[in-house]
Formats: C-alpha cells, sequence, structure tokens
C-alpha cells in the first residue's frame, strides 16, 4: 500500500477512537435525563424515603449538601494555606520536598483506603461514629491534595512583578501575599476548590463507610447523626431495588447529582476560562 | 512586625505538613489493624469464607488483575489515539472542546457510570454473548471509562511536549505525516506514555464503586477462568464486607490487611510513576 493512502485508513481510524472517547459522556448524559426526568418533582425533591423504595430524596440531598460543604470548610482553608506555604515560602530543601511527595500520595490514595483509615480513625478511635463529622472529615481528606496542587499552580503563575511592586511599596511578604497575589490568584484558586468539591460530591466509598447507610430518612440534626447522601442513596437502589418505583427513584437521584456535579465542575471550568482570559490581557 | 510575619510563616507550615501527617497517620492505623491478618496463607489462599475464619485472597487478587489489566489495555486502544489525534491533527477549538469534555468525565460519579454498566452493559452482555452478564467483561468496559479521560490528557501532554525540530526534521525527510508520528513522535514520548499507563493502573487498582456495581462479587470468589465469569475486587470486598464485619474480629482484621494489600500496590505504582516523570523532566 503506498504511503499516502495509508495515510488516509490511519486518520480515519484515528476519528473512530475520537467519537469512541467523545461519545461516553453525552451517552451517559442523555441515558440518565431520558429515565431521570420523569420522576422529578416538588414532592419526589422534598419528601423523604419510604420503605426503601418510595418517597423523595430529600434527606438524601440535603445529607450531600452538608457532607461537602462541611469537608468543604475543613478543607479549603487547609489546602490554601498549604499551597501558599508550597508556592511562596517553601525554601527547596529535604523537607519541602517530602511534604510535596506525601501530598501527591495522599492524592493516588484510593477512596476506599481512605475510608477504612477515617472508619477505624475517626468513627471508632475519635468515637465520632458513623456521622456527619466523620463523613465530612474523611471527605476533606480526599479533596486536600487536589486543592493544594490547583492553587499552588494558580499562584505560581501570578507575575513575579506584582510582588516585586508590592514590597518595594513597602509591604511585607505577608502583606502582599494578602493584598496581591491571592486576589490575583483567586480564579485559580477558586477553580481547584470547585473541582475537588466536585470529586466529594460523587464520593460513594467514603461516605458508605464514614457517613451513614444511605436510606436515612431523615436531615441530620447535628454532626454527630448518621447522615444519608445521593451517591449511597443511588448505588442501594441500583443494586437492592426489586420495584419499577425503586429503580425510578435511582434514575431520578442519579440526574439530581449530575445536576450537582455539573453545576459544580462547569462553574470550575468558567472560573479557569476566565482566569486565563485575563492573563492573556 | 517581623515576629508576626515569622508566626505565620510557621502556621502555614503546619497547614502543609498536615498531608504528610494524615499519610502517617493512614500508614500507622492500616498496619495497626490489618499486618495481625497478613501471612503467607492470606496472600496464596484459595478461599475466602470470613464465617469458617479462611481469608485466602488469591482468587480476589486475580481477579482484580484480570479486570485491571483488561481496563488498561481498552483505554490505551482507545485513548492513545485520540490523544495523537488531538496534539498532532485537531483544531484548536476541537481540541478545546474535547480537553474540556474529557475533564468534566474525571469526576462524573463513579457509581452513576456503575448504575449505567448494570442497567445497559450487564443485560446487552447476558443477551449477546451469555453467562450471567456481571461479569469481568463489564468491568473492563466501565472502568476503561473511568481511566480514559486521564489517561487521555497526559498522553497527550507528553506528545505536545515533543519538540517541533523532531517533526520538521522528520518531514523534511520525506516521511509522511504518519511515518513520523510512529517512527518519531511516539517513541520521544515514550516516557511519558509509559508514566501515564503506570497511573492509570495504579487508579483502576484503587477504584471501587463503578466496578463492584458490574462484576457480581460472589460470596466465595473463585479463579475466573473466562471474561464472563464474576469475580470480585481488592477494593469490592472490603465495601461489601465491612458493614456485616464485626468489630476487632479476624474478619475485620482480613478486611483491613486486603486495605494494606492495596495501599502498598498504588503508592508503589505511583511511586514509579512520580520516579518516571521527574526522570523525563531531566
Amino acid at each position: 500500500m503506498n504511503p499516502v493512502s495509508r495515510e488516509k485508513i490511519m486518520k480515519r481510524l484515528l476519528l473512530i477512537a475520537v467519537a469512541l472517547s467523545l461519545i461516553i459522556l453525552p451517552v451517559i448524559l442523555i441515558w440518565v435525563g431520558y429515565n431521570g426526568s420523569g420522576i422529578i418533582s416538588i414532592e419526589f425533591l422534598t419528601s423523604r424515603p419510604r420503605l426503601f423504595e418510595y418517597g423523595g430524596i430529600y434527606p438524601q440531598i440535603m445529607g450531600s449538601v452538608y457532607l461537602v460543604s462541611l469537608c468543604t470548610l475543613f478543607g479549603a482553608p487547609l489546602g490554601i494555606a498549604s499551597a501558599i506555604y508550597l508556592a511562596e515560602y517553601a525554601p527547596d530543601n529535604r523537607i519541602t520536598q517530602s511534604v510535596r511527595f506525601f501530598t501527591e500520595t495522599l492524592a493516588g490514595m484510593p477512596s476506599i483506603v481512605i475510608g477504612l483509615f477515617g472508619l477505624e480513625f475517626l468513627v471508632f478511635y475519635l468515637q465520632l461514629k458513623t456521622s456527619l463529622l466523620a463523613g465530612a472529615i474523611s471527605l476533606s481528606f480526599m479533596m486536600l491534595p487536589w486543592t493544594i496542587r490547583a492553587s499552588e499552580e494558580a499562584i505560581k503563575t501570578v507575575p513575579q512583578e506584582y510582588r516585586a511592586a508590592s514590597l518595594a511599596l513597602g509591604a511585607t511578604k505577608w502583606q502582599t501575599i494578602v493584598n496581591v497575589v491571592i486576589p490575583a490568584a483567586m480564579p485559580g484558586i477558586l477553580t481547584g476548590v470547585l473541582l475537588g468539591v466536585g470529586k466529594a460530591v460523587g464520593e460513594t466509598a467514603v461516605v458508605w463507610l464514614t457517613a451513614g447507610s444511605g436510606l436515612e430518612a431523615f436531615v441530620p440534626r447535628s454532626l454527630s447523626s448518621p447522615t444519608g447522601s445521593l451517591p449511597m442513596y443511588i448505588y442501594l437502589l441500583a443494586t437492592q431495588a426489586h420495584t419499577v418505583e425503586g429503580v425510578q427513584r435511582a434514575y431520578g437521584a442519579s440526574l439530581v447529582l449530575l445536576i450537582m456535579f455539573l453545576g459544580v465542575s462547569v462553574s470550575a471550568l468558567m472560573a479557569r476560562n476566565y482566569y486565563l482570559r485575563r492573563l492573556g490581557n | 512586625m517581623m515576629k508576626l510575619e515569622s508566626l505565620i510563616e510557621k502556621a502555614l507550615f503546619l497547614s502543609a505538613s498536615f498531608s504528610a501527617l494524615i499519610v502517617f497517620l493512614i500508614t500507622f492505623f492500616l498496619i495497626r489493624e490489618g499486618v495481625p491478618a497478613l501471612s503467607l496463607n492470606f496472600l496464596t489462599g484459595l478461599e475466602w469464607r470470613p464465617g469458617q475464619e479462611f481469608f485466602g485472597t488469591l482468587p480476589t487478587i486475580i481477579g482484580t488483575l484480570w479486570v485491571v489489566i483488561g481496563a488498561v489495555f481498552i483505554a490505551l486502544l482507545i485513548g492513545v489515539p485520540t490523544s495523537i489525534y488531538l496534539s498532532e491533527f485537531a483544531p484548536f477549538w476541537v481540541r478545546n472542546i474535547i480537553k474540556s469534555s474529557v475533564e468534566v468525565i474525571v469526576g462524573i460519579p463513579s457509581v452513576v457510570i456503575g448504575f449505567f454498566g448494570l442497567m445497559i452493559l450487564v443485560p446487552f452482555i447476558r443477551n449477546t454473548i451469555g453467562g450471567r452478564g456481571e461479569s469481568i467483561l463489564a468491568g473492563w468496559i466501565v472502568l476503561a471509562i473511568m481511566i480514559l479521560p486521564n489517561l487521555i490528557s497526559l498522553t497527550e501532554d507528553s506528545l505536545r511536549a515533543v519538540p517541533k525540530s523532531y517533526r520538521e526534521a522528520s518531514l523534511a525527510l520525506g516521511a509522511t505525516q504518519w511515518q513520523t508520528i510512529t517512527k518519531v513522535i511516539v517513541p520521544a514520548a515514550s516516557s511519558g506514555i509509559r508514566a501515564a499507563i503506570v497511573l492509570g493502573v495504579g487508579r483502576a487498582i484503587g477504584e471501587t464503586m463503578a466496578v463492584l456495581m458490574v462484576i457480581g462479587n460472589p460470596e466465595t470468589p473463585w479463579i475466573p477462568t473466562s471474561i464472563l465469569d464474576m469475580t470480585r475486587t481488592l477494593t469490592s470486598t472490603i465495601a461489601i464486607e465491612f458493614s456485616y464485619a464485626e468489630w476487632g474480629s479476624p474478619h475485620q482484621h482480613a478486611l483491613f490487611a486486603i486495605g494494606v494489600v492495596l495501599f502498598l500496590l498504588v503508592t508503589a505504582l505511583n511511586f514509579v510513576a512520580t520516579f518516571v516523570i521527574r526522570r523525563n523532566k531531566n
């Protein structure tokens, strides 16, 4: 075969692979949207589950919202502070390198291992029980390294002249960071935090081991209440429902979860695009 | 004033060390609970019957390897050509759209992908190929979907990092674009691609929910002989059994021992990948 026609064939094969990788996202979105939209109603969104496969998903929605908000409350400030240290202060020595190494190790840790650790350390050892607090803290362990990574990148891309100008005006290093560097890096930091939030919203294994069984019929009343969540609810109904109603509810909950997830990730991407455009100017 | 500044620096350093602290705590607590159950028999035993205190994980380990290797292979088959297209052929706007949509897939809740597998793939396999549908094959496809985005992203980065002069030199010698890609660009990017594969394997081993929902998880796992067999993975065993393992029982220790195996495997793989990437940069 001559090289030119082989070239054409190969390019076509490449396009088949591209089509395969591209088709996944729309197929899943359409599938969930098509099957899930039928059951969505005010009642479904605002009432409690009954008899395993009937009723609504209000406690699960609120459980997910509580878990993720608390997790962000723990994870985001810690992550941003770590990123500031790594980007602005850290001398290039052994200690910094090992801090970086451990952050990477934590980022690669399987979520079920983090769940096991949460179960043993938080639930049993610190006696937090299977609860909102234990679930949120465990989730924040998972979210932390991603926030650090993205925030550090964002802080590092702030031009050096900004810092020099501020320091030349007599500001201290910390004043420079708070008043100049962080505001300039904010959209990038926001992207990092939001990507972490997106991960936490959909995380199942960690909340399964630490937060609750998923069928809790009440919105958590305190930090020590067991807490249901959308991913756990979907898992239970998808694998154990016997009726059409149950499967329908799994679709409906999946649609709600996907909307929450997409809302968060799309704002993350928008924050980044805004940031990149501003840097370009 | 200076005192405040140095206090702040110390506080920031403490925050940065927190991740290291968590990793230490994870290691310590997993080892404390898991190591008592670790033994040669644990790794080579063929029977997993928690009720009779048989804790052999060999069938589970082999099941995990089957699922992971197949999934990584499928992901490579689709992911590498996609990355080649993105870095060598795609116009700027196409590349942008694909890269963003790929980044969204990275985070799609795995339970939704598992649900998709359970409702669509499993019946499809049962009706067209046979078996129960819940199978290694279903695990391959679901897991390939999960690891594809990262693989594409990393592979594309390493392809784009190949200097333009390589391409120009090859084309100037009369090579076609395709010859340039297969003989110059892919070999030059090969260590980056290898790192992407290693990271993909690590991620695949650690994935829990999506795989768990489609592979059947038989009560007593066996060493799979066909891709239509049901199987278990290390992660699915922990997830399914932790809730009825009594705290402090040998069963619970065995589950933590599986956690130790997972932790060691994944950390070793990440270590290798970091090493490969770092060597690349130098």
